[in-house]
C-alpha cells in the first residue's frame, strides 16, 4: 500500500475544503471497500479525509413526509431503523441482503453509493481495465463475464454496480444530497451514475470534490408494500447475480402503481421503467407480470456467458410481483 | 507539502489505553497483533471476507483487517482477550467449548466476537436477511437456526464446524434469555 496522510474532520465545511485543496485526497467512510482497494493498489490516495465523525449520522422524517438519511448512517442502522422497515421495507431487506453483519456495521450510506465494481479485472492491477486504467482495454468482454451487465454496457466496459441498497433507492426515487466548497447540491439517483460510454472511469455526476451528505426518499405510500429479492451463488454473504426491488399497489385486481428496479445487471441500479409503464393499469396476473418483464428485457444485450440473466430477471419479476399481489389480497 | 504518513495514537483495548506510533497504513488487526501482542485476533483473508479478525468496536462487531488503526482512535475496542471475566469464561465461550464449536480453532476468536454481537443485535430487535417480515410491527424473529446461520454468515470456518457453531450460538442465546429473566425476576 502506498503511504498516505490522514486527517479526521468534524465539520462538513472542513471536509470539503480539505479535499478541494488536495486533488489526490479521498474521503474515508467505513473503509470496507476503499481500504481493501488500497491494499491491492487499485486506489492510491495521498491523503485520507476521515468523514465518519461528521454530524451526518441521523435518519429523520421531514415535515413533508420524506425520509432524510444522513451519509454516515451505517448500513446496519439504516436497516434497523423502524421508519425504514415500516415505510420502505425493501430498502431494509436490500441492505440486510448485502455483505455481513461486521461489514454493515462499518459501511456508510454515502460509501455504499460510491463503492466500486467487483469485476475481477478491475481489482487485478496486473492486467488491463478501462475503468482502472483508461484506454487499456476490457478483458471481461472476451473473458470472464458471467456476472456482467446486460443493460447499458459499452464496448469499453461491461462491469456491474454491486450495491443492493442502491437497487431499492432507485425504485423509490431517491435523491442524493451533496456539499461542495461552493455550497450544497442535489442529484436524483436516476442521474447520479453516468452512462458508461467510452469513459467507464467516470462513474458519478458528483462535482469534483463533492461530499455526499445524505439521501432523501420522497414520500411514497406504495413503498410500504415492497420487497427485495436477491439471487446469489451461495445462500448468504455474496454479491448478487441478479436482484430486484419491487413495490406494488393493486386494487380490484388492477395495478394502480408499481415500482421495479433490478440489480447486478448494469453499471447502475437499473430502474425498469418500461416494465412499470407496461404494467400500470394492467391486471395483476402472472401473464401481465411476465409481459412487463419481457418489455424491459427486450433491451437486454447479453454476452456469451451472462445470457442466463434474462430468464433469471424475468422469473424474479414474476415471482416478486406475484408475492406482493398475494400479500395485498390478504 | 506532503502530509505526514504516521501518527502517535491512543487506542482503548479491553478497557486499557495504549499509546503507540502507527504508520497510517496499519490496520487495527496488525496493530493488535504486531504492536500490542494481542494475538488472539486472527488474520485470515486480510480482505474482509472471512471474519477471522472480528472484534467489537464501540460494542459493535467489525472486521479489524479493514479498519485502519489511526481511524479507531477514540473508540472502544474489545478483542477475544477481553471477553472472559478473569478465569470465568463468557457464556458464549463456554457454549463453544461445551458443544465443540470449532475444529482447528483458528476462526474461533472471530466466531465468538461475532456471536456476542449477534446476541446483542437480536436483543435490540434487528431483523436479518432471514427474517420473513422486517416491519417493526411484526416483532423480533425467534433466533432460529436459519437466523443464526444468516447472522453468522460473515464468519467462515474452513474446517466446517458450522453445525456445532450454530448449536453453540443457540445455547448462548438461551443462557442469555434465562439470565435476563432471572435478573428481572
Amino acid at each position: 500500500m502506498k503511504e498516505f496522510g490522514y486527517q479526521r474532520v468534524l465539520e462538513v465545511s472542513e471536509a470539503v475544503s480539505v479535499l478541494g485543496a488536495d486533488p489526490d485526497a479521498r474521503f474515508l467512510g467505513g473503509g470496507t471497500n476503499l481500504v481493501d482497494l488500497m491494499k491491492t493498489g487499485v486506489e492510491r490516495p495521498a491523503r485520507l479525509v476521515d468523514v465518519r465523525e461528521l454530524p451526518l449520522d441521523h435518519i429523520e422524517v421531514a415535515p413533508d413526509g420524506a425520509l432524510r438519511i444522513g451519509a454516515t448512517v451505517t448500513n446496519s442502522d439504516l436497516a434497523a431503523h423502524p421508519e425504514v422497515r415500516r415505510r420502505y421495507p425493501a430498502l431494509a431487506q436490500a441492505v440486510l441482503a448485502g455483505a455481513s453483519g461486521q461489514l454493515r456495521n462499518m459501511a456508510t450510506v454515502g460509501g455504499n453509493l460510491l463503492q466500486r465494481t467487483r469485476c475481477g479485472y478491475f481489482t487485478d492491477v496486473a492486467g488491463p481495465c478501462n475503468k482502472r486504467l483508461p484506454g487499456s482495454g476490457c478483458p471481461a468482454i472476451e473473458g470472464e463475464h458471467h456476472n456482467h451487465a446486460i443493460f447499458g454496457a459499452s464496448e469499453h466496459c461491461v462491469a456491474t454496480n454491486p450495491s443492493d441498497m442502491g437497487v431499492a433507492l432507485a425504485a423509490f426515487d431517491a435523491v442524493v444530497r451533496y456539499e461542495t466548497a461552493d455550497g450544497p447540491g442535489e442529484l436524483p439517483l436516476a442521474d447520479f451514475y453516468l452512462p458508461v460510454g467510452d469513459t467507464p472511469h467516470l462513474e458519478t455526476a458528483l462535482p469534483s470534490g463533492a461530499l455526499i451528505t445524505g439521501v432523501t426518499l420522497p414520500p411514497a405510500p406504495v413503498a410500504a408494500h415492497s420487497r427485495y429479492r436477491k439471487v446469489r451463488e451461495r445462500a448468504s454473504y455474496a454479491f448478487a447475480i441478479g436482484s430486484i426491488a419491487a413495490a406494488l399497489d393493486v386494487r380490484d385486481g388492477v395495478v394502480q402503481e408499481v415500482r421495479l428496479a433490478l440489480g447486478a445487471v448494469s453499471s447502475r441500479p437499473w430502474r425498469a421503467l418500461a416494465a412499470e409503464r407496461a404494467l400500470t393499469g394492467s391486471p395483476a396476473t402472472g401473464e401481465a407480470f411476465a409481459a412487463a418483464a419481457d418489455a424491459e428485457l427486450a433491451a437486454a444485450e447479453t454476452l456469451p456467458h451472462n445470457g442466463y440473466k434474462v430468464p433469471l430477471m424475468r422469473n424474479l419479476v414474476v415471482a416478486l410481483l406475484t408475492e406482493l399481489t398475494e400479500e395485498a389480497a390478504r | 507539502m506532503a502530509p505526514s504518513t504516521s501518527s502517535v495514537i491512543t487506542l482503548t483495548i479491553n478497557g486499557e489505553k495504549h499509546t503507540l506510533p502507527v504508520d497510517h497504513r496499519t490496520t487495527l488487526l496488525d496493530a493488535l497483533r504486531e504492536q500490542l501482542d494481542l494475538t488472539g485476533t486472527k488474520k485470515g483473508c486480510d480482505q474482509g471476507q472471512c471474519g477471522a479478525c472480528t472484534v467489537l468496536i464501540d460494542d459493535r462487531r467489525a472486521v479489524s483487517c479493514l479498519q485502519l488503526a489511526v481511524a479507531a482512535e477514540g473508540r472502544e475496542v474489545t478483542t477475544i482477550e477481553g471477553v472472559a471475566e478473569g478465569d470465568e469464561l463468557h457464556p458464549v465461550q463456554q457454549a463453544f467449548l461445551d458443544l465443540d464449536g470449532y475444529q482447528c480453532g483458528y476462526c474461533t476468536p472471530g466466531q465468538i466476537c461475532s456471536a456476542l454481537a449477534v446476541l446483542e443485535e437480536h436483543a435490540a430487535g434487528w431483523p436479518s436477511a432471514a427474517t420473513a417480515d422486517v416491519r417493526p410491527e411484526a416483532g423480533p424473529p425467534p433466533l432460529s437456526p436459519d437466523e443464526i446461520r444468516e447472522r453468522m454468515s460473515g464468519n467462515l470456518c474452513r474446517c466446517g464446524a458450522y453445525v456445532s457453531i450454530v448449536q453453540a450460538v443457540a445455547r448462548a442465546a438461551e443462557a442469555r434469555t434465562a439470565g435476563t429473566e432471572e435478573a428481572l425476576a
